[in-house]
């Protein structure tokens, strides 16, 4: 039997507002420990949340990027539960009227669009940090005691519930990727996974390919990357279809993934079913968004990656659109196209050689990429690499590397042909008998003689001619 | 409406209330009268009635995305019961 | 000079004219109120602590317990927070400040202002200057005795379902819970926030309007607080012409209410009708057969989650334990009273799953009722009236046995708080030598009618609010 996974995905997004949630406190990285932290943030008795007007806009803006319809009436709720990383024994969430609900996001795939359901997307505070101190096994279990910081504590978060729309690791890959630029593009967050202001957490099921029916899901945590996202789907389908092939059932459970081993350890279960009381928050007020803001929010969205992708790869193929847009390269890459560059030669550039060298696309002048990217193949290759590193400086000139001829003179480069064959006999022998991968090899070592002043074309053509035609 | 120990139980444990056995056995008796009295609100069909969770017909209050000053460390840790290096200290949440 | 000064007498606006006028000093009104406090507190304990040092440029005002004061231990009458000092202060204490008001204490409090006669403070009850025996209500009684006992010439209370209202009545001075939403709660240590309110306790309605005037407004830290609509006013006419009384059939028809009080309250009535008021009556029969029980479920459900902050983490009684949860588990059911511990008790289930819609979502949706019926009444009256205790200060440890018998006492101070509407006492009479008061409630931000009622029958009743046995 073939197995489709169903996946959905729950995502949190830590904004980056000035300031918290509920309080004045700024909200950053790098601050000593407990010094952005006010009686608000610490649940000192008869502090008060006042919500930030900065996060509600952004989870709106947010919202309509996701095709969600805007609630226009949302609630803050208590949900209730102990734990130090918690100073009111609450966390303030919006809970059964979130701002953002029935979304639909298109996820741009190889073979077409891929619809992805948004259940809700609603706003929360984060919980603060606790570091656990001391025990052998530097795991909670074992710590001696645990330190609390409460910096982190109350910072606006936007969750969003994805439908079980999602069939496979690479498909949640693809998708993450796309919102992940999405948020970066509107401004909101920096949502980024090994900081921890993006994090996700997947729902996986398996069901009989063609069945609609739901299988037991399971959750899995504390993935930190896109990629470890993906192993994480992956290890969980591949064993979950073990349970049932082998005449089991599937528990509903929640691992944690381990990157190192790419294995799934269950979390232990908790001592009482999650019962967390929520109630209308009474310390806060209704969130009724006009009509005229929500317009005029939905009136200033930018162009959103998912069709920036589909416009892009009617010239480029999907692969190439993808990686442009998601990378935050294809104004650049536009630009450069209009300034007169080839539009394959100038993803290629961009997406590899650019990219490559760390250069900041928002810096580089497209016109004169665009000379850079015409004569790649005629200047010296060390002429181009340095044109590259500096192609973001302010005010730079293509001319000066233009001007740098790469030696294209047979005459030139004939002797240094021969003695690199001569010096590799065996290399020779084994493209002369079919390997003809190797002609990179004899390229590179020319290259590499010539100090990269070579043109790479030339003693292409110069190579293949010597190792077919002196049999 | 009676409450069972065990259901008073349960609720301690959410609560996270350490009751010993003779504030099980009086809470037991003593919240099944108070629920037996308050319990008289479902005699009314509300299906059609909204809830009021605020007397204030407001909505709509936030304040500006500015910062304000943070507490001093000095007064963060004032009244703390055990703290370590400008942070709280707590036993093992394991 | 001041020995000049007689604190059983003072009001606050005789007080202010003193100061302003420089016969008496700030330090030294503040000085002999400390004086009367080392005389007589120590029967009445009023007061968890006082402050020796006059801080400001005008007179001396108590602080119930619940209001958080920077630099001045505040425990809500709770073990639990015992030793906690405030790092910040809350709105009403800085207006106060604001105003040159100097702090005389904190006064003591049923333990997170849960009851009703100050018997449930972990640092023991208050007892009612008329008849030390007697409790002073609660959970305000020890503003409430402090006022009357001359201890202090106003202070500030809190109100959830009677607080303010009902310890004034039985000490015998004046108490407003204001219409919700006017007084800021930040720095107010929460009991249920949609029903917490911060009211003045004084011994005339003038002075009460004038410390309403000195807290009252929008407050930027309380997102559930407004602008007053219109200005307080304070009131000096004598007649009432124009003005119309309710007074609901249902709350007259409750057999808890004394006979002894219902005769002081009717008197009181006949006098409103010949200073030229027109008396009417109501109905609010929803609001008194379910407004209790409402009240009991919402209160509770929002204080199980108020008070699960109380966790031994970053302030107050935290317990040894070898786990987290073991420490938090000892700290909560060793810091918390019965009281406490009953309604969150009580809350935590009335929230917990496959509860909520037959509990608390019910009582939300009787809050609206009641709600309605109030709004309903104000279309015919600009007032209404009712006794605001059925009872006279009872003995301490009458109630103490039941709880059921103590949520009774709030019986018609309940109603107008889940609407979230003012309500004034006023003091009306005595019976069995004990005061009765008088409850006008009015319509949202309607404390102005409210004072001019109030004013009005204050000056033609004439009494002598003295406690008999401390008078000269």
């Amino acid at each position: 039997m073939t197995w489709e996974p169903v996946i959905g995905l729950e995502i949190h997004v830590q904004l980056k507002t000035r300031t918290k949630m509920f309080c004045r406190c700024p909200v950053g990285f790098g601050a000593a420990e407990n010094t952005q932290t006010c009686p608000v943030c610490l649940g000192f008795p008869g502090a008060l949340p006042v919500p930030n007007s900065t996060a509600i806009e952004w989870v709106v803006r947010l919202g309509l990027a996701l095709g969600c319809e805007i609630a226009p009436r949302a609630v803050f709720a208590r949900k209730n539960y102990f734990y130090p990383d918690l100073p009111k024994g609450y966390q303030i969430s919006q809970y059964d009227l979130p701002s953002c609900i029935n979304g639909r996001v298109l996820v741009p795939l190889p073979n077409g669009d891929h619809a992805v359901g948004i259940v809700r997307a609603h706003l929360e505070e984060d919980a603060a940090k606790n570091v656990h101190v001391g025990g052998r096994t530097g795991r909670i279990g074992g710590a001696d005691y645990t330190l609390v910081d409460y910096n982190r504590g109350g910072t606006p978060l936007v969750e969003i519930v994805t439908a079980p729309d999602i069939h496979s690791a690479e498909e949640a890959k693809r998708f993450l990727q796309l919102l992940r630029q999405t948020i970066v593009e509107l401004g909101i967050s920096d949502a980024e996974m090994e900081k921890g202001t993006l994090r996700v957490d997947a729902n996986v099921s398996v069901r009989p390919e063609g069945s609609d029916e739901l299988r037991t899901r399971c959750e899995i945590k504390n993935m930190n990357s896109f990629t470890h996202i993906a192993r994480g789907i992956e290890a969980e389908v591949e064993r979950q279809v073990a349970v049932w092939e082998s005449g089991g059932e599937v528990e509903q459970h929640t691992y944690d993934f381990d990157v190192a081993t790419g294995t799934l350890t269950p979390r232990r279960a908790k001592e009482e079913a999650d019962d967390y009381r929520y109630f209308p928050e009474p310390d806060l007020l209704p969130v009724e968004p006009s009509a005229a803001l929500v317009e005029q929010l939905r009136a200033g969205l930018p162009e959103l990656p998912a069709e920036r992708i589909r416009r892009v790869g009617e010239t480029l193929d999907h692969e190439r659109a993808l990686v442009l847009v998601t990378g935050g390269l294809d104004a650049l890459w536009r630009d450069t196209v209009a300034a007169g560059a080839e539009a394959v030669a100038a993803s290629n550039v961009i997406a590899n050689q650019l990219v490559g060298a760390g250069v900041d696309p928002g810096g580089v002048d497209p016109a004169e990429l665009a000379k850079l990217v015409e004569a790649r193949e005629r200047i010296p290759r060390q002429a181009f690499d340095e044109a590259i590193a500096r192609v973001a400086e302010p005010g730079f000139s293509a001319a000066p590397y233009l001007a740098r001829e790469a030696v294209s003179d047979a005459a030139a480069l004939e002797p240094i042909v021969d003695a690199i064959l001569a010096a590799n006999p065996a290399q020779v022998e084994q493209y002369r008998g079919g390997k003809e991968g190797l002609l990179g090899f004899f390229v590179g070592k020319v290259m590499k003689e010539t100090k990269g002043q070579a043109d790479a074309r030339a003693v292409n053509e110069l190579v293949r001619t010597k190792l077919n035609v002196d049999v | 409406m009676a409450i069972t120990a065990e259901q008073v139980l349960h609720v301690a444990r959410l609560a996270r209330l350490d009751l010993t056995d003779d504030e099980v056995e009086r809470l037991t008796g003593e919240l099944g009268a108070i629920l037996d009295a308050v319990s008289k609100v479902s005699e009314l069909d509300l299906s059609d009635v909204p809830p009021t969770s605020h007397p204030l017909d407001l909505v709509n209050v936030w304040a500006d995305d500015a910062p304000h000053d943070s507490l001093p460390l000095e007064d963060v840790l004032r009244n703390a019961p055990a703290s370590e290096r400008g942070l709280f200290r707590v036993p093992p949440t394991g | 000079m001041s020995a000049a000064v007689d604190t059983l007498r003072l009001t606050a606006e005789d007080a202010l004219g003193l100061v302003e006028r420089r016969e008496v000093s700030p330090a030294e009104l503040h000085g002999a109120y400390l004086e009367a406090i080392g005389e007589r507190d120590g029967e009445l304990h009023c007061y968890l602590r006082t402050v020796a040092e006059a801080e400001g440029t005008s007179i001396p005002i108590a602080l119930k317990d619940v209001i958080s004061t920077r630099g001045v231990e505040t425990t809500a009458g709770s073990r639990i927070l015992s030793g906690y000092v405030p790092v910040f202060d809350s709105t009403v204490a800085a207006r106060c400040k604001a105003a040159g008001l100097t702090l005389l204490g904190k006064t003591n409090t049923d333990e997170f202002a849960m009851g009703s006669s100050t018997e449930n403070s972990a640092f023991g009850p208050s007892r009612n200057p008329w008849d030390p025996s007697r409790v002073p209500g609660g959970s305000g009684g020890g503003t409430a005795a402090a006022v009357s006992a001359g201890l202090a010439p106003w202070g500030l209370g809190s109100d959830t379902g009677g607080s303010i209202k009902q310890p004034s009545a039985l000490c015998g001075n004046v108490g407003l819970r204001p219409t919700y939403g006017t007084v800021s709660r930040y720095g107010i240590v929460a009991f249920a926030s949609s029903l917490d309110q911060v009211g003045p306790v004084a011994k005339t309605v003038r002075d009460v309007a004038l410390l309403y005037r000195i807290i009252a407004g929008r407050d930027a830290a309380d997102s559930t607080t407004v602008e007053l609509p219109s200005a307080v006013e304070l009131p000096s006419a004598e007649r009432l012409e124009g003005l119309r009384v309710g007074v609901p059939r249902q709350a007259m028809a409750l057999e808890a209410i004394e006979p002894g009080v219902r005769a002081a309250f009717e008197a009181a009535l006949e006098l409103v009708e010949e200073l030229g008021a027109e008396v009417g009556e109501c109905d609010l029969p929803l609001s008194f057969d379910y407004g209790l029980p409402c009240y009991y479920l919402i209160a509770p459900a929002e204080a199980s989650s108020n008070l699960a902050r109380y966790d031994g983490v970053r302030y107050g009684r935290r317990s040894e334990g070898e786990s987290y949860r073991e420490m938090v588990e000892g700290s909560r059911d060793e810091g918390f009273g019965d009281e406490p511990k009953r309604r969150i008790m009580l809350g935590t289930y009335a929230l917990s799953a496959g509860y909520y819609d037959a509990y608390y979502g019910q009582a939300q949706k009787v809050r609206t009722l009641i709600v309605r019926e109030h709004a309903s009444a104000f279309e015919k009256f600009d007032v209404l009236a009712t006794p605001t205790s059925p009872t006279v200060a009872f003995p301490l440890g009458d109630r103490t046995a039941d709880p059921l018998a103590m949520y009774a006492c709030d019986l018609l101070t309940i109603p107008s708080c889940v609407a979230g509407l003012p309500g004034l006492n006023v003091p009306c009479g005595f019976s069995e030598g004990l005061p009765v008061g008088l409850q006008l409630i009015g319509p949202q931000f309607g404390e102005n009618a409210l004072f001019r009622a109030g004013h009005a029958l204050e000056r033609a009743l004439g009494l002598d609010l003295v406690p008999a046995r401390l008078r000269a």
